[in-house]
């Protein structure tokens, strides 16, 4: 139980994937838009991330090294097509919106780099909930940064207007050049909360 | 819809371009962006990927998938494919192109992984583009990534120096100047639009 307790503080908050990591955030950035986008974004990537890294850990001892990768990723595969089936089914005009970034959830490094450094040495529980941790923060981080975009680019949050008729909206915020600057705010937040051993040592951030 | 591929071309290097305003490829984006030499190496790997599979997607997506009714694996079989192409090419230019392996071979592998890659070939599925519009929005693409790296890295080089608040070196300062360079893009916007 405490082990677990441990992956979820390290998914979410040390080991952040986004801010710490700087994984997965080409879908980071396209789905913040809308608060709405990136809450289902977040819970389909959890499910990816927390039954590929199962899959993977099941299959650790039978499957031969140097073909890993392409088993990994055709695992990947076959969840992001049960979801996107799923989305498709039950919310087609969520399925619209998403567009390509669910399928593009197969190329997220977060899935990738879990199922490689931790599935392949972990027994499957343990691996799910590092995968469902690693999820968690990155939706932590999606809301945070849809937030800010929607409530200032459209003054509503979850779609309801919450800013006076007076408000003005920032367009700029919705638009691509306003998901740059605000994940790179968040990266500047979170790195003067937190600095890893390596900044505070000799202060070089590497690329 | 017809659009001429002229328009899809010239749309996707400025207008729609991959990382400013799809956000795609943004990881090797960051991490690669330190040096105009190897990233224009990058670049020129990424297009000429691009546009091979993209052109073999489109295949492969309308004569075998959807004939089969199977379009919903596409993902699975996207991906395969750019895999397979992409190791197929690394063992090609390994064996006749020596000195194209050590500047090009090297970012074969990571482009794989390029979500820009298996981003376009979706989005040709999705706006359901012909044969022609396919390609010139595959190879439009791969240019607009490649100005858009190598604009990224000559500025990173012109600022390796400079001193920067602490937590904003590396990504943090690498994506406020993306961003920047999105809202210079946004100028464009004028000329031509597709969706």
């Amino acid at each position: 139980m405490n082990e677990i307790k441990k992956l979820f503080s390290q998914g979410i908050w040390k080991d952040n994937p986004v801010f710490r990591q700087i994984l997965g955030i080409c879908s980071s950035l396209a789905v913040t838009n809308l608060l709405i986008n990136s809450f289902v974004m977040g819970i389909g990537l959890c499910f990816v991330t927390g039954f590929s890294s199962f899959t993977v850990s099941v299959f650790r001892h039978h499957t031969p090294k140097h073909i890993r990768m392409m088993v990994q990723t055709l695992i990947i595969s076959a969840y992001v097509i049960i979801l996107d089936i799923f989305l498709k089914a039950y919310y087609p005009s969520m399925s619209k919106a998403l567009g390509p970034y669910v399928g593009l959830i197969i190329t997220n490094c977060i899935i990738m780099g879990r199922c490689e450094a931790f599935a392949q040495h972990n027994k499957p529980i343990i691996s799910f909930f590092d995968g469902i941790s690693m999820g968690l923060g990155y939706t932590v981080v999606l809301l945070f940064i849809a937030f800010f975009r929607e409530l200032l680019g459209f003054g509503s949050l979850f779609g309801i207007q919450v800013l006076g008729e007076n408000w003005v909206n920032w367009t700029l915020m919705i638009m691509p050049p306003g998901a740059f600057f605000m994940l790179a705010i968040v990266i500047w937040i979170a790195k003067n909360i937190f600095p890893t051993p390596e900044d505070t040592n000799e202060g070089g951030a590497k690329a | 819809m017809e659009i001429n591929p002229m328009v899809i071309l010239l749309a996707s290097i400025f207008t729609n371009n991959m990382i400013l305003s799809n956000f795609l490829g943004m990881c090797s984006f960051i991490a690669i962006s330190s040096e105009i030499r190897t990233s224009l190496s990058l670049g020129q790997a990424v297009t000429f990927v691009l546009g091979c599979t993209t052109v073999l997607n489109y295949f492969i997506y309308h004569y075998i998938l959807v004939p089969l009714g199977y379009e919903y694996l596409r993902y699975i079989v996207f991906i395969i494919v750019i895999a397979a192409f992409v190791q197929f090419i690394e063992m090609v230019i390994e064996r006749y192109f020596e000195h194209l392996y050590y500047s090009l071979g090297i970012f074969l592998p990571l482009i794989t992984v390029n979500c820009a890659i298996l981003g376009v070939s979706l989005f040709m599925t999705i706006r359901s583009y012909n044969l022609a519009q396919s390609i010139a929005f595959g190879v439009g693409s791969g240019i607009g990534w490649t100005l858009a790296i190598v604009a990224m890295a000559g500025i990173r080089q012109k600022i390796k120096t400079d001193s920067l608040p602490k937590g904003l070196e590396g990504p943090g300062i690498t994506l406020i100047i993306t961003g920047i360079m999105a809202l210079a893009f946004l100028g464009f916007s004028g000329i031509v639009q597709i969706q």
